[in-house]
């Protein structure tokens, strides 16, 4: 190794090093600045009371069950359309004139912003199917909204898992079926659940699809049919009408460390699920 | 030598073809039962695809075609009357590298058993014993049967792979190279299996090791590729025949290192 190529190893190590410690500490700090501003917040009666007088006071319990609700329905629904429809792309088509059409079209949907997803929503959902504001026609929104994610993600975690495997399955006299379960599903499970986790977390931080299709409800939600905020929603209109910083910034925090506990269970039971016999 | 017995596996004027390119031409050879069977030649002469051909392993490849007839004891292995999943489950494989699932011992002997219809779990321990027995690594491995797989020596795990495809009780294993990716020491015991299993399955081999064929087959295979590149079978005899006394030029200028 000559100086040149020794020097130009030292600056390119540099260089990488940089870039990744900015990235990391302008992440670290914005989750610090709003953990900070935020946490001071929270107490057992802001989890559990609802919002009053338009959230200047009171909790924020409403968007908090809000939330989860749109976002497990959206999850329910969105996972069985979205990994089957990888499992038909990956397993059982060659790239015929269907599968060339559900790509396009999954990568044109991956590219629109979610307030279109929010019109049509309003527009189908709320008006011609007369679901009204409601948490249903959120999370049927937003299904249809991360199904591009989760289709892709799916469909790479697929085609990860070695030809091998496959090719002893079938070598054993097993069906298509019997390969996909016992040595293609095992390995894929990993990619799979990261692809769910991937868009629970953009369930969980949609705004724009919501305001138009799960409205702006401050009560309680009683059944899927009720209107319901979601809390970047109530943060938004917290911010936006100016009502109040302070709990804007609590649910900001309560936000962050839902989406954290939601990686780090959702790991944790991957690692316990796949795990087993390994 | 044990004597060949009764024919196994039957092919007549087997062609294969991947898309325009034809990889296999005319294809006749009787297998006979409860020997080993050799196939060598020259890398890209289509050993692999011919063993491949056996258990319909080429149906997995979308541009794949076959033309001919192949039986296994007098029945179809191709056509309108034959079930590929039968097939398969009667002619076993074991693969180049060991490929063990990402599962644990016991797991990987019973995926088999299990995707044909073996549910109990006292079955599920028996095959497991039995099979393990057969490759001499059940005294090695029984108190670890629920350790990854992938924790084994590589020979371990092809020996494992071996277990795993007799767990289905097949009647013919074939074997791709099923050596080259182990050390001698490995090889010499797969060797030594291969020949202790012949007492009562069908192998069939590709290798690469002439020495190997020497040592284990009772029949070889010398296949080598035409003007055309397609892939032909140029003589198939018994090995001390062929190695003694090659009948065909281009297998005496093969076996004596002349080229390949």
């Amino acid at each position: 190794m000559n100086v040149n190529s020794r020097t130009a190893e030292k600056i390119a190590k540099g260089f990488i090093w940089v870039i990744a410690l900015t990235v990391i500490a302008v992440l670290i700090f914005i989750i610090a600045f709003i953990l900070y501003r935020g946490l001071s917040v929270i107490n057992w009666e802001f989890l559990t009371s609802v919002p009053r007088r338009s959230g200047r006071i009171g909790g924020i319990a409403s968007p908090i069950v809000g939330t989860l609700s749109v976002t497990v329905l959206a999850v329910m629904i969105a996972m069985p359309f979205g990994v089957g429809t990888a499992f038909y792309l990956a397993e059982y088509t060659r790239g015929g004139i269907v599968t060339r059409i559900i790509r396009f079209c999954t990568e044109s949907l991956a590219g629109i912003p979610s307030i279109i997803y929010g019109l049509f929503g309003f527009i189908f959902f709320v008006d011609v199917l007369g679901l009204d504001w409601s948490i249903l026609s959120g999370g049927l929104t937003v299904a249809i909204m991360i199904l591009p994610t989760l289709i892709r993600t799916s469909e790479e975690a697929i085609r990860s898992v070695p030809k091998t495997y496959r090719e002893v399955s079938y070598s054993l006299g097993g069906t298509k079926w019997q390969t996909i379960r016992k040595a293609v599903v095992p390995s894929a499970i990993r990619g799979i659940s990261n692809g769910l986790i991937l868009s629970v977390g953009r369930c969980v931080a949609e705004t724009a699809a919501l305001i138009m299709t799960a409205g702006d409800e401050l009560v309680m939600p009683r059944s899927v049919m009720d209107s319901s905020r979601t809390m970047a929603v109530h943060f938004y209109t917290l911010v936006m009408e100016g009502l109040s910083e302070r709990n804007a910034y609590g649910t900001a925090a309560v936000l962050i460390i839902l989406v954290f506990l939601i990686n780090v269970v959702a790991n944790a039971m991957i690692n316990r699920f796949v795990a087993k016999g390994r | 030598m044990r004597k060949p017995r009764k024919s196994k596996i039957e092919t007549k004027a087997l062609n294969l073809y991947y898309g325009d390119f034809h990889a296999l031409g005319d294809i006749n050879v009787d297998i006979p039962e409860c020997a080993i069977t050799a196939i060598i030649g020259p890398s890209g002469c289509g050993k692999s695809s011919l063993l491949r051909l056996f258990n319909r392993m080429n149906d997995l490849i979308p541009s794949a075609r076959v033309e001919g007839e192949a039986f296994l004891d007098k029945e179809p292995i191709y056509g309108k009357s034959a079930y590929v999943v039968d097939v398969r489950k009667k002619i076993g494989m074991v693969f180049q590298k060991p490929n063990v699932f990402p599962m644990s011992i016991y797991d990987n002997i019973v995926i088999g058993p299990k995707s044909h219809g073996i549910k109990s779990r006292a079955e599920h321990d028996k095959i497991v014993e039995t099979s393990l027995t057969q490759v001499a690594l059940w005294d090695e491995v029984k108190d670890i049967l629920r350790k990854p797989a992938q924790e084994l020596s590589a020979g371990a795990q092809q020996r494992l792979c071996i277990a795993r495809a007799l767990a289905v009780n097949p009647e013919v294993i074939l074997m791709d190279e099923s050596c080259s990716a182990l050390d001698p020491e490995s090889t010499m015991k797969i060797e030594g299996l291969m020949l202790e299993l012949a007492q009562k399955y069908t192998i069939i081999i590709v290798t690469h090791n002439m020495e190997q064929a020497i040592r284990v087959s009772d029949m070889s295979m010398f296949m080598m590729i035409d003007d055309k590149r397609i892939g032909r079978l140029v003589e198939y005899s018994s090995t001390s025949l062929m190695f003694s006394n090659p009948k065909d030029k281009r297998t005496e200028d093969y076996i004596t290192g002349r080229f390949g």
